[in-house]
């Protein structure tokens, strides 16, 4: 779908950086000092020999606003690579919640039913609640949470955006 | 090979020494004194003791810019590496390579609100290139040498290295420097073979080029300013420079058409108004230069040449982007140019210089002088006139009008010769920058023209100049009103002039002699020659207090949010650029 020059679009960069101090920092400070959005950010070390982390970010803007996000992130000096996955070629999006449903009686059953249809594990179980965890892209999860917060939805934990691009070729 | 263990201290002092750094500008204090220790110890690097940590950073900045190489500031933790804040956004934003070695509070203390402690990697994080925090003094000498490495290639820009004091006295081995192979930092320097045929595609149809050059060729090196003048001179093509680019190109060329932008000449900003190709090279769009960005330039075919590539399509989209140095950008250019014939259309180009021509007969940069009260145009108009053919004199600025008069009645023929702050706009840079310069350069001919109200910001580096004999020149256009935001009031907001008159200003004369400088004045026009020349050749340093016409405005001057053909030029009876709502609130 071609975006206007104005209109805003939904990016998904993946940027593989040193994992040292502040690098996340970095990375957030950019975003807030440029005033450029984060729908959501994940990171974790992908190799501990290397020191690298792989920080996945979720983001929106016009075409100029994220040409310019791609260029400002891969300035940085701890940054490897930025991946646009968004426009580079498909890509798998998942992102994972754990969901706390607390009650008793007809809405403890719906719950259960309905997590079997969203393929949701029961991670914790007691008398009065369940934990579920719903792994899937960020409408799936959305869609989870909305048919739960009815039947007594406590507390919700998601991870945010996780991407790889699909096919063989690596990052 | 043995290595040899020596403290942090000693290491840091080492580094620096085999960095070629032969000076620095800093300030102690007890984060920092293992390693003013070391430099008492040795007679390698000469130290600089300012009086301000702001001002180390400008006098490292005004270092490295008239020479090319990286400057080196060291000062103490807390407020020592907050005071250096502003010199090092200034540095970031016009891209001047320095080091700041900040001292930092014992690894163990950090993060205990010690005495004098500061997140200073945090606080200087978005205000630099990079910045690095020192936990083990294994890493003392790699961390430095990287550092360098990281201030001077790609686009340059400053680099904070924290040091913690425990780290200062713990020992460890010294790593000699080597070339640095970044593991993640790459900067592209060389152009793509397929975005430089675009550019020469489109130098060969042109019929109303204008090249746009910036700060970059003067960063990218003597050599690239070389390369780019066989091409503006084998092509025949205007060149207009902006702020930061004065002296990239001689400004007496015949084919320098001045500076552009908010108070560029007429002629510039026409041309580029009126451009079919705009080739910028080294030069960021920046909103002083391009005014209301939905009409600038409307018909013209962008080629952009810098070496960051974020640089491209921030501000104005262009149609062919070439991410590289801008010496090895132009050169690659000029080759295939040449190689393809040197074609160009010389008869539309002709034709454009015509009406160029028609355009510099505006003479834009008219005033009125009588013989009562100096006009500040006046002032350097005979400056200019004195320093002309000398290619010993650098000149700094402070910031507001009279460095905008400045870049307009000075003539800056070749590049690091012309320091300001173009990005901040640093008020109080010119004089610390100054001193800079001149240790750098101790037989030159060094002035700083400030304004009465700038040059307050950092007064206290006048002492600097004395300790060290540096005989640097303050030109100051004194006109008794902070004179830009004077005729911003003047202008957008009905003359209510509100905090731009600071009264009770000092005898700037007295205030030299207490400084063991000499004072001089000039009150009336005829006044000038003989003060300009008591100036110069005075051998220490002089403070010239130019008494200037109180309410003269700037012009020409682009308004905010209009576009270059809706420039004001002075002597305009009535400027019909009403400057609405939206414009005001731009900057």
């Amino acid at each position: 779908m071609a975006a206007t020059e104005h209109s805003q679009e939904r990016r998904i960069f993946a940027v593989v950086v040193d994992n040292e101090p502040g690098v996340l920092a970095r990375v957030i400070g950019l975003f807030s000092g440029r005033g450029y959005n984060i729908e959501s950010l994940t990171v974790a070390e992908i190799d501990p020999t290397g020191h690298l982390s792989r920080i996945t970010v979720v983001t929106s803007g016009t075409l100029m606003v994220l040409e310019q996000i791609k260029a400002q992130l891969a300035r940085l000096v701890p940054v490897h690579r930025v991946s646009d996955l968004s426009s580079e070629g498909p890509h798998i999006e998942r992102e994972l919640v754990l969901v706390k449903v607390v009650g008793g009686g007809p809405r403890r059953i719906e719950a259960l039913r309905i997590a079997d249809i969203f393929r949701a594990r029961a991670v914790d179980s007691t008398h009065r609640s369940f934990v579920f965890e719903v792994t899937g892209s960020t409408e799936k999860i959305d869609a989870f949470i909305d048919l739960m917060r009815p039947l007594g939805l406590t507390d919700l934990a998601r991870t945010g955006v996780v991407a790889i691009a699909r096919g063989a070729e690596g990052m | 090979m043995t290595v040899r263990t020596m403290t942090g201290a000693e290491m840091i002092v080492k580094a620096l020494v085999d960095q070629g750094v032969e000076a620095v500008f800093g300030y102690p204090g007890g984060a920092v004194l293992p390693i003013y220790d070391e430099i008492f110890k040795q007679n390698q690097l000469r130290h600089y003791l300012v009086r301000q940590e702001g001002g180390a950073v400008h006098a490292a900045e005004g270092y490295a810019r008239s020479t090319g190489k990286v400057g080196v500031v060291l000062v103490t933790s807390g407020p020592g590496a907050t005071n250096a804040v502003t010199g090092l956004t200034d540095a970031l934003m016009d891209s001047v390579p320095v080091i700041c070695l900040t001292g930092q509070v014992p690894t163990h203390l950090i993060g205990n609100d010690a005495f004098q402690e500061a997140d200073t990697t945090g606080i200087t994080r978005p205000c630099t290139k990079h910045n690095y925090l020192i936990r083990s003094p294994d890493d003392v000498a790699g961390t430095i040498h990287e550092a360098f490495y990281v201030a001077r290639s790609g686009r340059p820009g400053p680099v904070v290295v924290d040091i913690p004091k425990d780290v200062q006295f713990a020992t460890g081995a010294y790593k000699p420097p080597e070339e640095v192979k970044h593991r993640s930092y790459k900067p592209r320097t060389r152009p793509e073979p397929q975005a430089v045929e675009r550019a020469v595609a489109l130098i060969e149809k042109a019929k109303r080029p204008v090249i746009y050059i910036g700060g970059g060729v003067i960063n990218s090196g003597p050599a690239a300013c070389r390369v780019l003048r066989r091409l503006i001179e084998a092509t025949g093509f205007p060149c207009t420079q902006t702020l930061m680019g004065l002296g990239a190109f001689p400004a007496s060329h015949p084919q320098s058409i001045g500076m552009l932008g908010m108070h560029g000449l007429y002629e510039a900003n026409l041309a580029m108004h009126g451009a079919d190709l705009i080739l910028a090279v080294g030069a960021r769009f920046d909103d002083r230069v391009t005014g209301l960005l939905s009409g600038f330039a409307p018909n013209a075919k962008k080629v952009h040449i810098d070496i960051d590539p974020s640089s491209i399509n921030k501000n104005v989209m262009v149609d062919v982007p070439v991410v590289a140095d801008a010496g090895k950008a132009v050169d690659a250019i000029r080759r295939l140019w040449s190689s393809r014939g040197g074609r160009t259309d010389y008869r539309a180009v002709e034709k454009w210089w015509r009406q160029i021509a028609k355009w510099r007969q505006r003479d834009c940069l008219k005033y009125e002088q009588d013989d009562t009260v100096i006009k500040p145009q006046y002032a350097l108009e005979r400056l200019q006139a004195k320093i002309a053919g000398r290619d010993d004199v650098f000149v700094t600025t402070e910031v507001g009008q009279h460095q905008m008069w400045a870049a307009q009645f000075l003539r800056f023929e070749r590049p690091n010769h012309w320091m300001t702050s173009g990005g901040l706009g640093t008020m109080g840079y010119g004089l610390p920058a100054a001193i800079g310069v001149q240790v750098a350069h101790p037989d030159a001919l060094v002035i700083d023209v400030a304004g009465e109200a700038s040059i307050l910001m950092n007064i206290q580096e006048l002492s600097t100049a004395s300790q060290y004999r540096l005989p640097v020149k303050l030109f100051i256009l004194n006109n008794q009103w902070m004179g830009m935001v004077r005729q911003w009031q003047e202008l957008l907001h009905g003359e209510r002039y509100s905090q731009s008159y600071p009264d009770s200003l000092p005898d700037f004369v007295r205030l030299a002699e207490a400084f063991g400088w000499t004072g001089l004045r000039a009150e009336r026009p005829d006044e000038m020659d003989g003060l300009i020349d008591a100036m110069i050749a005075a051998d220490g340093p002089v403070i010239a207090d130019v008494r200037v016409a109180q309410k003269e405005n700037c012009f020409p001057m682009i308004p905010s949010g209009k576009a270059h053909n809706e420039m004001i030029l002075g002597g305009m009876e009535d400027p019909e650029a009403e400057i609405d709502a939206e414009g005001m609130v731009l900057v």
